[in-house]
């Protein structure tokens, strides 16, 4: 101990202090502000570009998600569409065909209506002609019955027979 | 609290542990025996080397010629402050042979040690043989200022240059840089913040840097074959610990001084009895800094030192080479002891500061 304190050298203290005191300053000045800023600026550079390969691998995951919605509902409304399609087509093609029934109906019915008018018409047309043709059988029946007296009154006698009062 | 609790059992295991590193090298810097015959006078002479080394000195030696006396170096200039100031070179002394007059004193050079004499340049001594003369005020540039010098030097050009060169670069470490930065990094994220706080720590970044850097290239210069001694002295580490003691008591806030003379949570007669213990321990704290360092690194000195001594003890193929292998062992031990210290101290005086600014918790 008594060593010790014989050994301690006041001047040595002095410019320890003083030399160190100095170095501190100095290198606080030129040395560690601008080492520990620069750390610090490319530690925030290397958080801020960390923080926005994260915010880009989400938006990026949101737009894929967007993109499978999107896709989605692209497949959903085409499949909505290609199903209305076919109602559509299977409508249309039950209408043509009930329309075209209908109007093979009405055709038909149409025909029919002639055919049975054509053949009233020709039905009288025959009556007409049967008519005519009988009247010229009477008459010329008539012509010969007539042609003697006898047989034109047989012929009234019968038709007074006929005739019943 | 189980953290801290932790830590202070560390610190005290330090604090026990340094003292006993100190009291088993104390003998090995004693006074030395006067004997005539040869061996004795080889062991006395690796002795004075070896105190030598540790002790401050006024002139830079490289080697010596002990046949001769003569030493290849260069002495350095002496300012003494005793009725004015007095500057003059230590060549002067002449190795501790002359007497020096300036202003109507005579100084003599006695030990590594500047005294007032009368003319004779007679000494008296004391019981444990120490000069009870009066030592002038001494502001000398010594070896160990010259240390000093070089180191701060170094630091400076260093740190700047890498500063300049994140500059140049864009924030990316080039060179010497890439094996700097990691260690700046080190003492941000695992000493300063883990023990100061998030919310305090960089205040104190630049003090921690500073002495992790200082005291690391100090003791790692003090392995050179340079043959400096910058922290394996008490007056260095004195220094050093006096600026951490003083950075924590000025930044101790209410919880810290609170915790110190009426410390909450326990009863008031403990109260009591611990305020004295812990204002003892503000003081205690950075002692342990100033001993741990100065007797880690004066004694990784002296055994380095001693070893090489033995080499010229044993005097033959084996033996010199056996020691020449022990000596270069510690020497890698104290390549990593000269980090250790630096890391202890760092981390130590990162603790102090952040008990003085710990918020109420």
């Amino acid at each position: 101990m008594e060593q010790l304190l014989n050994d301690f050298s006041f001047g040595l203290f002095f410019w320890q202090i003083l030399l160190f005191i100095l170095l501190y300053f100095l290198l606080k000045k030129f040395a560690w502000k601008p080492i520990l800023n620069a750390v610090d600026d490319r530690e925030e550079g290397i958080k801020n570009a960390l923080e926005e390969a994260e915010n880009a691998r989400k938006e990026i995951q949101n737009l894929t998600a967007d993109n499978e919605r999107i896709l989605k509902e692209a497949r959903i409304e085409r499949d909505a569409m290609l199903k209305e399609a076919r109602e559509m087509k299977e409508s249309m093609i039950t209408d043509a065909k009930d329309e075209a029934k209908a109007q093979a109906t009405k055709v038909i019915d149409q025909a029919k209506t002639t055919i049975e008018a054509e053949k009233h018409a020709a039905i009288a047309e025959i009556k007409n002609q049967v008519a005519e043709l009988s009247l010229g059988i009477a008459e010329k029946v008539m012509r010969s019955e007539l042609s003697d007296k006898n047989k034109q009154i047989k012929l009234v006698e019968d038709m007074l027979k006929e005739v019943k009062l | 609290m189980y953290r801290i609790n932790l830590i202070k059992t560390i610190t005290l295991l330090f604090l026990v542990m340094t003292f006993s590193v100190s009291a088993q090298h104390d003998p090995s810097v004693e006074v030395q025996t006067e004997n005539s015959n040869h061996e004795s006078d080889l062991k006395s002479e690796i002795k004075n080397e070896i105190r030598h080394h540790i002790k401050d000195s006024y002139e830079v030696v490289f080697f010596s010629d002990s046949k001769t006396g003569k030493k290849y170096g260069f002495s350095l200039p002496v300012i003494l402050i005793d009725n004015g100031l007095h500057i003059f070179m230590a060549s002067e002394f002449n190795h501790g042979e002359n007497l020096v007059q300036k202003g109507g004193n005579y100084y003599k050079l006695y030990h590594s040690k500047i005294y007032k004499t009368d003319s004779s340049g007679h000494l008296d001594y004391d019981i444990n043989h120490f000069p009870t003369n009066e030592k002038p005020l001494d502001l000398s540039i010594t070896k160990g200022v010259v240390s000093i010098l070089l180191v701060s030097m170094l630091l400076f050009l260093l740190f700047t240059s890498l500063a300049k060169s994140y500059k140049k670069n864009g924030s990316i470490p080039k060179g010497i840089g890439r094996f700097f930065e990691p260690i700046v990094l080190y003492i941000r994220d695992e000493i300063a913040i883990p023990n100061i706080g998030e919310k305090h720590y960089k205040k104190y970044m630049n003090y921690l840097l500073t002495i992790f850097f200082f005291i690391w290239f100090s003791n790692l210069l003090g392995i050179t074959p340079l043959g400096v001694n910058i922290t394996g002295n008490i007056a260095i580490t004195f220094a050093l610990a006096l600026v951490t003691f003083i950075i924590t008591q000025f930044s101790g806030n209410k919880n810290y001084w609170k915790h110190i003379f009426w410390m909450p949570g326990v009863p008031v007669p403990m109260k009591i009895i611990l305020a004295p213990i812990e204002l003892l321990g503000v003081f205690i704290k950075p002692f342990a800094l100033m001993i741990r360092l100065f007797a880690n690194m004066s004694a990784g000195h002296i055994v380095v030192y001693s070893l090489l001594g033995l080499m010229f003890i044993f005097n033959n193929m084996i033996g010199s080479s056996f020691s020449f292998v022990l000596a270069f062992v510690i020497s890698i031990l104290e390549l990593l002891v000269a980090i250790l210290q630096a890391y202890i101290f760092t981390i130590l005086s990162a603790l102090y500061f952040g008990f003085a600014v710990a918020e109420e918790h």
